[in-house]
């Protein structure tokens, strides 16, 4: 298990230092001076040349990697051509938001996905299945700022429940926090709860095919225990998987929907801070998710070792 | 109350397939006493396996069974599904093909040992797993009480089939059905779990229904035989008359068939052609067009009869072999 | 040898061809995708009306028999704005798709048949494409190019370029150690040959399943993409920027939020049942990775 976990540990290190490379090198992509890009009309040489210095952009490019990197251990991201803040900050400052409604989404995926997924494949055929698989099929295939769109019709327009956008954190007020998260958080949560059903269905069906299912329904066990103790159980560690990826991927910022509902979150960050060409504001909040993720997924693999017994032995 | 352990009468198993429904066993009657061992012989897809299953309620879901089954003297089929079930796992142990397979990955097997005990004979926890720890001994896992807690992949293929038993043994069945235990199995194991079985059922006295199509076994082993195609039963009978008799020409095929040490590794004889499409059974016999003694058109387009050679030995042929044309 | 890894392939086709036939919600499909086709093509010659045609008289006009979709708020007829965007989904949609396609399977299958240092390398620079999340990756590669038609659809392409390689590379890790394969081998034919005449002909089906699943994704990443403003620039119409543009109005003009949307849904819903109708069919186990990664927003 040590082993496993250390040689995961490394594999993830090697990926995260391509991720710095690739977040690196966008800077080197943009056409022309990025500085000079971003300042735009609002041009003057000091700054100019302070924010050239303070990116590192008049040296070399190993160089200016080396010394990227070394900053980016110590937690300094640069600082945003915008403001002049640090990036870390602007980030850290966003990550609230996206986290509250990246998890709420997940949980109401969670709670939709996991009964239906169970039940259409035990009741392989029945309505609810067929049920499932429309739900399942119409939700991968649409687009959520579209269900957000038409949320926001029917929830704040025609029927007034809920506000159309904008953000109240979690800490300040709940109630206001919980009736501004329904929305992108339902719309959020469906799409993912329509992949996860489908997952789900796909995942116990196959494990209700297996012969050591035969064996317990041998046994004379109820249909509970069956299901409970020898489907479920295997049935769902690649799904515990599937669920981490999504929830990796909601950190990484549903930047559509926090962009349509006003959600002051990551995603927001990054569209807010690619309509200003706020290059290091992009690159701290790129860099930032990726790392979330592999760290999630790192996480997953981990977890994923401790529930299936045959793999923590090899 | 009835004699037998398990007896089943007019079993027709239908499945439905998506293209039509199959016959998998078409009005099979047979049944096993206290102690005694019945073996079902057949190929793949004989229904040896599916009168089984069909009959202690295990049929898969697209199955339609009719007929009459009783166990321990209960009529299975009126019953409701949550008493079957109980009857099924209190009374009957089963030991399935494929020891690699039938093994839940993530339970321990002393879990999966004492599951059906805690179910059945209302065990606690902590007294099902001793329990579990007894059976594990019986069956001959080595330092059962630390084996226990390990999982299934810790074990090879022979010792897993003897958790398998150890399982199937639990609630001290009155019956036990050993689906082709050993065919997943190398041949010395396969010896040993054929003797272990053998042995349990001395000390144990249950009955045993065998399915398998390894005719060497079922010499060793069983008491009555019955032998299976397409659905049905050609032959059956007590396995001296049978295999010392063999009135159906299925029945010759399948003893000549028999690789055979004593005779010094000649050809093996094989039964050309092959078995008939379940979706689409012909109306006569069903081995015909396989048939060495290929009658005549009556074979073709009527059923012949379960008609009795000798004191328990029956045969559905039209052409029964006499016991004096089998001298060699 | 040849012949055999051939006749598969082709076996392989018609399979599918036949199973699109027969199943109603992939016939259903199919038909959506030829009507898009069509849409797409001649979207500018059969709009009723054009799509700049602004007419401060009839702005946010609901849906009539003179606009089927209603008016936008500069009098555009939304219908006719829907039918000519359908050539900038499915284009981008092609043409990304096809850039990944040619890409990842380039890489996949010299990762796979080569196996080694340059497999290590190849599958690592993969591993950190995926380690972004799809549309933030394609957001900053637009964002640094500068928004438009052409880097939209590079970044799509790049975005699903490393799920094709994985795919590929796993179907060739699975055939290089077969016979046909290894006989090629030992009468001396050029890797080159092997790679195109007995690997890729053996792992066409999880390909043309991934693709046909991969469209439906890019067409919902382009319409994300140009719903931040980041795709086709206006005044050129694009479903996910009507969106964008209409979400302001969507209380009082139903209309400008429904219909695009309700394009973008039936084309990628389109796709997907045609896709999954050939995962059926052509490879019913399919790595599950894509299933799990069906997020494309």
């Amino acid at each position: 298990m040590a082993r496993f976990v250390i040689r995961r540990l490394l594999q993830s290190a090697v990926v995260l230092l391509g991720v710095t490379v690739v977040v690196f090198l966008l800077l080197q992509l943009v056409p022309g001076d990025p500085v000079r890009v971003a300042l735009g009309t609002r041009f003057d040489p000091q700054t100019y040349e302070a924010l050239r210095a303070r990116a590192g952009l008049d040296q070399p490019l190993v160089v200016q990697y080396v010394n990227y990197l070394g900053r980016a251990l110590t937690g300094d991201l640069g600082v945003s051509f915008r403001s002049g803040r640090p990036v870390t900050t602007i980030v850290l400052e966003r990550l609230p938001a996206t986290l509250s409604l990246a998890v709420t989404a997940v949980l109401f995926a969670v709670l939709i996905a996991f009964p239906l997924g169970i039940v259409s494949a035990i009741r392989s055929g029945s309505l609810i299945d067929h049920a499932a698989r429309v739900f399942s099929q119409v939700g991968v295939s649409v687009p959520d700022f579209w269900m957000g769109i038409m949320g926001i019709l029917l929830f704040a327009g025609v029927l007034g429940w809920l506000p159309p956008s904008g953000y109240v954190a979690l800490t300040e007020d709940p109630a206001g926090w919980a009736s501004h998260v329904a929305l992108p958080a339902a719309t959020v949560g469906l799409v993912t709860a329509s992949i996860l059903t489908r997952f789900i269905r796909s995942s116990m069906l196959e494990v209700l095919s297996e012969d050591y299912v035969r064996t317990a329904e041998a046994k004379g066990l109820r249909t509970r225990v069956v299901v409970l103790r020898h489907v479920l159980r295997n049935a769902l560690i690649p799904v515990v998987t599937v669920v981490a990826v999504q929830l990796a991927s909601l950190l990484g910022g549903v930047i559509v929907i926090e962009v349509l509902f006003a959600w002051p979150g990551i995603g927001r960050l990054t569209y807010d801070a690619v309509q200003a060409r706020d290059y290091p504001v992009l690159q701290g909040a790129v860099l930032l998710v990726a790392a979330l993720f592999l760290l999630v997924n790192l996480l997953v693999d981990i977890l994923y070792a401790r529930l299936d017994p045959r793999i923590t032995v090899k | 109350m009835s004699e037998h352990v398990l007896a089943i009468e007019d079993l027709t198993v239908t499945i439905g397939t998506r293209r039509g429904p199959a016959r998998a066993v078409a009005g099979v009657d047979w049944s096993v006493r206290p102690g005694e061992t019945l073996a079902l012989v057949g190929e793949s897809g004989s229904g040896k396996s599916m009168s089984v299953l069909a009959a202690t309620g295990l049929a898969p879901r697209s199955a339609r069974v009719t007929g009459r089954v009783r166990l321990l003297g209960t009529e299975l089929t009126e019953l409701p599904e949550a008493r079957r079930r109980r009857l099924r796992g209190r009374h009957v142990g089963f030991v399935f093909q494929d020891p690699m397979t039938s093994l839940n990955p993530v339970l321990t097997v002393g879990r999966q040992v004492a599951e059906a005990g805690e179910e059945h004979l209302g065990l606690t926890r902590r007294a099902a797993r001793s329990r579990a720890v007894e059976l594990l001994d019986l069956v001959g896992i080595p330092s059962a009480a630390q084996r226990v807690d390990a999982y299934p992949h810790q074990f090879s293929g022979g010792m897993r089939q003897r958790v398998v038993i150890a399982m199937a043994l639990i609630c001290e069945p009155d019956l036990l059905i050993a689906d082709e235990p050993t065919t997943a199995l190398d041949v010395t194991t396969q010896a040993q779990i054929v003797e272990l079985v053998a042995d349990l059922q001395r000390r144990l006295g249950t009955a045993v229904v065998w399915i398998t199509h390894d005719l060497g076994v079922v010499a060793g082993i069983a008491d009555t035989v019955a032998v299976m195609y397409a659905g049905r039963i050609l032959e059956q009978g007590p396995v001296d008359a049978v295999f010392g008799a063999p009135s159906h020409p299925y029945t010759s095929a399948l003893l000549a068939a028999r690789p055979d040490p004593a005779a010094g590794g000649g050809d093996l004889v094989t039964i050309a052609g092959a078995p008939p499409n379940p979706l689409d059974l012909p109306p006569g016999c069903a081995f015909w067009p396989r048939c060495p003694v290929r009658g005549d058109a009556r074979c073709e387009h009527e059923l012949p009869p379960l008609v009795p050679v000798s004191a328990g030995h029956q045969v559905r042929t039209f052409y029964p072999r006499r016991v004096d044309e089998e001298a060699q | 040898m040849s012949e055999h890894s051939e006749r598969t392939s082709e076996g392989q086709l018609r399979r599918a061809l036949s199973a699109l036939r027969h199943d109603p919600l992939a016939l259903t499909g199919s038909v959506v995708l030829a009507l898009l086709v069509v849409v797409g093509v001649a979207g500018s010659w059969l709009a009723p009306s054009g799509i700049n045609e602004v007419d401060v008289d009839r702005m946010l006009q609901p849906p009539s028999w003179s606009h089927p979709f209603g008016t936008d708020e500069l009098g555009r007829d939304v219908l006719s704005r829907v039918m000519v965007a359908a050539r900038v989904s499915l284009q981008v949609g092609l043409v990304s798709v096809g850039i990944a396609l040619a890409v990842g399977v380039t890489l996949g299958l010299f990762a796979g048949y080569y196996r080694g240092w340059l497999d290590n390398v190849l599958m690592r620079c993969m591993d950190v494409l995926f380690a972004f999340p799809v549309l933030l990756l394609a957001v900053a590669i637009v964002a640094v190019l500068g928004p438009g038609l052409l880097t939209a659809t590079v970044a799509i392409g790049v975005v699903y370029t490393p799920i094709f390689a994985r795919v590929t590379r796993a179907g060739v890790l699975s055939v290089r150690e077969q016979v046909f394969v290894r006989a090629a081998v030992s009468i001396g034919a050029s890797d080159l040959r092997i790679m195109r005449r007995h690997v890729l002909p053996n792992i066409a089906a999880p390909l043309i399943v991934q693709t046909s699943l991969s469209l439906a994704f890019a067409i919902l990443s382009e319409a994300a993409l140009s719903f931040l403003g980041l795709g086709v620039q206006p005044p050129a119409p694009a479903w996910g920027r009507m969106l964008y543009d209409g979400r302001g109005f969507v209380t009082e003009a139903w209309w400008l939020g429904f219909f695009p949307g309700a394009a973008i849904f039936l084309t990628v819903l389109a796709f997907n049942l045609v896709g999954d109708a050939l995962r059926d069919v052509l490879d019913p186990r399919q790595l599950t990775v894509s299933e799990a990664r069906r997020s494309a927003t």
